[in-house]
């Protein structure tokens, strides 16, 4: 059975750079890397030493709120280094990888595994970070049980890895992680894909098939849960993307936490935007010198242009990511750049922005914020961009002044940054958006969670 | 050229560095930004951003407003000589209206006034700016123009100085500057003026250049806004045409009277998607509203043509649009997104009490027959209580289906619960 969702708010950002469909190897890097700012709220807690040999999938730390929960290494190596920050926070770990490659192998779940005995082989097996929550944005609480599990399949965002591309061959895993995950909840596990087009979802079981047409963000799983099955206050979603299945459903499979990535290396500074193989951790410039870069001064992203973290030529591929986004860092000035004509840049007004002229035309946008950062003054721009039942501007206006009250009644605990990523970028006062979310779902937990 | 244009830009990013953390910071950015669009690059979040900022969405109403400026020149010098002249006879647009005596007169007049409006703006939003270390915001930019064309042509520029003075300290400085202020800066200038100095914001020698001063001697000359006229139930003295009306051939406020312009600036605002369609649509519809209950009045003979409001009851409901302030209001003032409603819902709420108000007080308001200042104002103050009962609305539609969803529980092994909602 399968439903439709029409979803009429929103922007579809065409930009230069999307992924040519072919894909190579990514040469091995000789360092891997985990970023403890990928598991937002995580206090880890060492297992091993630095000097320590590990295994790929044994695990490297676990989580202080829960002891059960392991993060393990995605590549056999030394643990060579521990990056700590201030307060001596662990940022980093760096894994010096063998030349040849050993894998922990454990047995495979099987299929009809209960509840108990698959959260116990996911939480074992390091899989278990790929499964977030809602409310607040971070890895899902074990203990919980979900109203209902939530998959997009369906990609808007800007130049992201496009699934049926990237996963295909990898339904027989998809689908035994598809069966697992309806055991951890008393509820649906609802897929969402794009209508009219042919998925590799289709045919497969035990899952809620809903059919998604519209602009972005109608691909971002918070717009689907909206229209499928509104979070309310106190209940607990979980979502996990289709890459991530994959690790999920392959561990179940074979017992083995294979970290390999298909990922798209996009945007218009690279030279030859493709697909690439690459591990968990991977530093990105194995892959990204390998197509090459047009300019000097570049902006290396994990992840889409809107949602991405920061990184560096140098850095390494993110836990959740299949995409890696280069484009130009706008760092000059424009001379009258605030009331000349402006033809090369997207609006969604008409103030002398002509991007409305032509709608599929693909641009080649810089890091400039194209202004300076102001108080909000312009009101109902978000509201076009942003089709959850939700005042965002009330919302963000809330987070800021930090009133919890009005936060949890206006629908803190439905969103996640993500979800603000397309009204930071329409917004005219250039407010950071997705940071102010982020920072009022941390006090939200923090004072009621 | 482009060599020296690289070294202007160089030598500002220079100062720019070397100004950084001083107190006259803002000062330099201010210049700076104007003549380049800043280096900034995103830090966090999307990082990638519309090609807009706040000084193109300002930059946009200025433009929607030039012409109605340049229009101002025009009209102030014909309404000036029409009154020592007597009105032409065969009205042409070029010979009468569009010479360069109308413009010369009316450019010396009306010039003064939009630069002591800016200059001693601006000049209180660089000293707040410096004093607070924040950027100088571009609010300003809009009220500036606006300004000088709400105001009765000679107004002595000391008292605008004065009011503009009062208007950004008290009406949004004080409130924490541009997209904090609760009213509309240049409406509250307008309402300072008005209520400070009543006697040069009323009657029929403010309206017409040169009245005032002449007021007394054998060369005195007059001339009384339509609503004037009406207000004293003298509508059969008046000479002015529906099509004078529309066109802007009439006395009044520097900027008010071309009806025909401000809807061409109303429709550049909605086709630019600056300002708000729902407000002006919806203000328009509250004006022709209160204008028909009237008319209507009047038709029942519930009002005779004794009654001092007659004049005003009588005119026709449509015809409310084409006169003073009202349609300058609704597509300058009123959309001010800061003051007005914030949400969609709001904003058709807000707007058509603008309108309604608007024709209630010009009809009802004893010592000056337009309401259209006061109005918006007084909705400025409702907008956020309009808003706070739209979003209430959102609110009780997620309690509600809180209510009747059956809330999971957060820990395995406990029974499922029905969750009690706190009413709100």
């Amino acid at each position: 059975m399968s439903k439709d969702i029409r979803i009429n708010k929103g922007l579809n950002i065409n930009l230069v750079g999307a992924a040519e469909q072919t894909t190579s190897k990514a040469i091995l890097s000789n360092v891997y890397a985990i970023n403890l700012e990928d598991f937002h709220g995580i206090t880890p807690k060492m297992l091993v030493k630095q000097g320590a040999e590990v295994k790929a999938g044994e695990p490297l730390f676990y989580s202080k709120d829960n002891s059960e929960m392991l993060f393990v290494s995605p590549v056999s190596g030394e643990l060579v280094e521990i990056l700590r920050g201030a307060r001596r926070k662990i940022l980093t770990l760096k894994i010096l990888a063998d030349k040849t490659q050993e894998v922990l192998e454990t047995s495979p779940v099987s299929a009809d595994a209960d509840a108990v005995e698959i959260r116990q082989a996911i939480l074992k097996s390091g899989c278990w970070p790929f499964i977030k929550q809602r409310p607040y944005d971070c890895i899902a609480d074990p203990n919980a049980t979900p109203k209902a599990i939530f998959i997009s399949a369906y990609v808007t965002a800007p130049l992201a890895a496009e699934i049926s591309y990237s996963l295909v061959g990898k339904e027989k895993e998809i689908q035994s992680a598809l069966t697992a995950l309806s055991k951890l909840t008393p509820g649906k596990v609802h897929v969402s894909v794009g209508k009219g087009v042919p998925s590799m979802f289709d045919k497969m079981k035990d899952i809620e098939m809903h059919k998604v047409s519209g602009p972005h963000p109608a691909g971002l799983v918070g717009t689907q849960i909206n229209k499928i099955d509104p979070i309310n206050k106190g209940e607990t979603v979980w979502t996990v993307t289709p890459q991530d299945l994959v690790i999920i459903g392959e561990f179940l499979l074979t017992g083995i936490f294979n970290a390999d990535r298909t990922l798209a290396l996009v945007g218009s500074s690279v030279k030859k935007p493709k697909y690439y193989v690459a591990k968990i951790g991977s530093e990105i410039a194995t892959f990204l010198y390998a197509s090459g870069v047009k300019e000097e001064k570049i902006r290396v992203i994990n992840g889409d242009v809107l949602t991405g973290k920061r990184s560096k030529p140098d850095g390494h591929l993110g836990f959740y990511n299949n995409t890696v986004s280069i484009i130009p860092e706008g760092d000059d000035y424009e001379f009258f750049g605030w009331n000349k004509p402006v033809f090369d840049k997207i609006s969604i007004t008409r103030a002398l922005t002509f991007s409305w002229l032509q709608p599929n035309k693909k641009y080649d946008l810089t890091t400039n914020t194209n202004g300076e950062h102001r108080a909000f003054v312009v009101t109902g721009m978000y509201e076009k961009v942003f089709p959850l039942d939700i005042y965002p501007m009330q919302l963000l206006k809330a987070c800021m002044v930090k009133d919890l009250d009005e936060m949890e009644q206006l629908g803190l605990y439905e969103v996640i940054p993500e979800d603000f990523s397309l009204t930071e970028f329409v917004c005219i006062s250039k407010q950071p958006h997705q940071q102010i979310i982020r920072e009022g779902l941390d006090l939200l937990q923090k004072e009621i969670g | 050229m482009s060599d020296k244009k690289l070294t202007l830009k160089k030598r500002l990013h220079i100062l720019k560095h070397r100004f950084r953390g001083k107190k006259m910071a803002p000062a330099f950015n201010a210049i700076h930004t104007f003549l380049f669009a800043p280096d900034e690059t995103t830090h966090s979040g999307s990082h990638i951003r519309v090609a807009d900022d706040l000084k193109r969405t300002m930059n946009t109403v200025i433009m929607a407003l030039i012409p109605v400026l340049v229009f101002s020149f025009f009209n102030t010098g014909y309404q000036h000589y029409s009154a020592i002249n007597g009105f032409p006879d065969n009205f042409s647009l070029v010979n009468d209206f569009l010479n360069w005596d109308n413009f010369w007169l009316g450019f010396i007049k009306v010039m003064p006034l939009v630069i002591v409006s800016y200059g001693v703006g601006l000049l209180i939003e660089f000293i707040f700016a410096v004093i607070k270390g924040h950027e100088v915001e571009e609010g300003y930019l809009v009220t500036g123009m606006l300004v000088p064309l709400i105001v009765p042509i000679d107004t002595p520029l000391w008292m605008l100085a004065v009011a503009v003075v009062f208007g950004v300290v008290i009406g949004k400085e004080v409130f924490g500057g541009t997209g904090m202020n609760i009213l509309n800066p240049a409406l509250t200038i307008r309402a300072f003026l008005f209520f400070a100095y009543p006697t040069w914001m009323s009657g029929d020698k403010v309206w017409v250049q040169g009245a005032v001063e002449r007021a007394g001697t054998p060369d005195a000359i007059s001339g009384e806004t339509v609503l004037g006229y009406l207000a004293q139930n003298k509508g059969d003295e008046m000479a002015y045409t529906v099509s004078d009306m529309f066109f802007g051939f009439i006395p009044g406020s520097v900027g008010e009277t071309s009806v025909l312009l401000i809807l061409l600036g109303g429709l550049f605002l909605v086709f630019t998607k600056i300002a708000s369609w729902r407000i002006m649509v919806s203000a328009v519809i509250g004006a022709l509203v209160m204008g028909l209950i009237f008319n209507g009045v009047v038709e029942a003979g519930w009002i005779g043509q004794s009654s001092g409001f007659y004049g005003l009851m009588s005119f026709e409901f449509w015809k409310h649009l084409l006169v003073g302030g009202l349609a300058f209001g609704i597509v300058y003032m009123a959309t001010d997104p800061v003051t007005g409603s914030q949400t969609n819902r709001g904003k058709w709420i807000y707007g058509f009490f603008i309108g309604f108000i608007s024709v209630m007080i010009r009809v009802f308001n004893p010592a000056y027959p337009e309401g259209v200042f006061l109005a918006i104002l007084l909705m400025n103050v409702f907008a956020p209580t309009i808003d706070h009962y739209v979003v209430r609305g959102n609110i009780r539609r997620r309690l509600n289906r809180l209510k009747n969803a059956t809330v999971l529980p957060t820990n395995s092994g406990e029974e499922a619960k029905e969750l009690k909602v706190e009413t709100i």
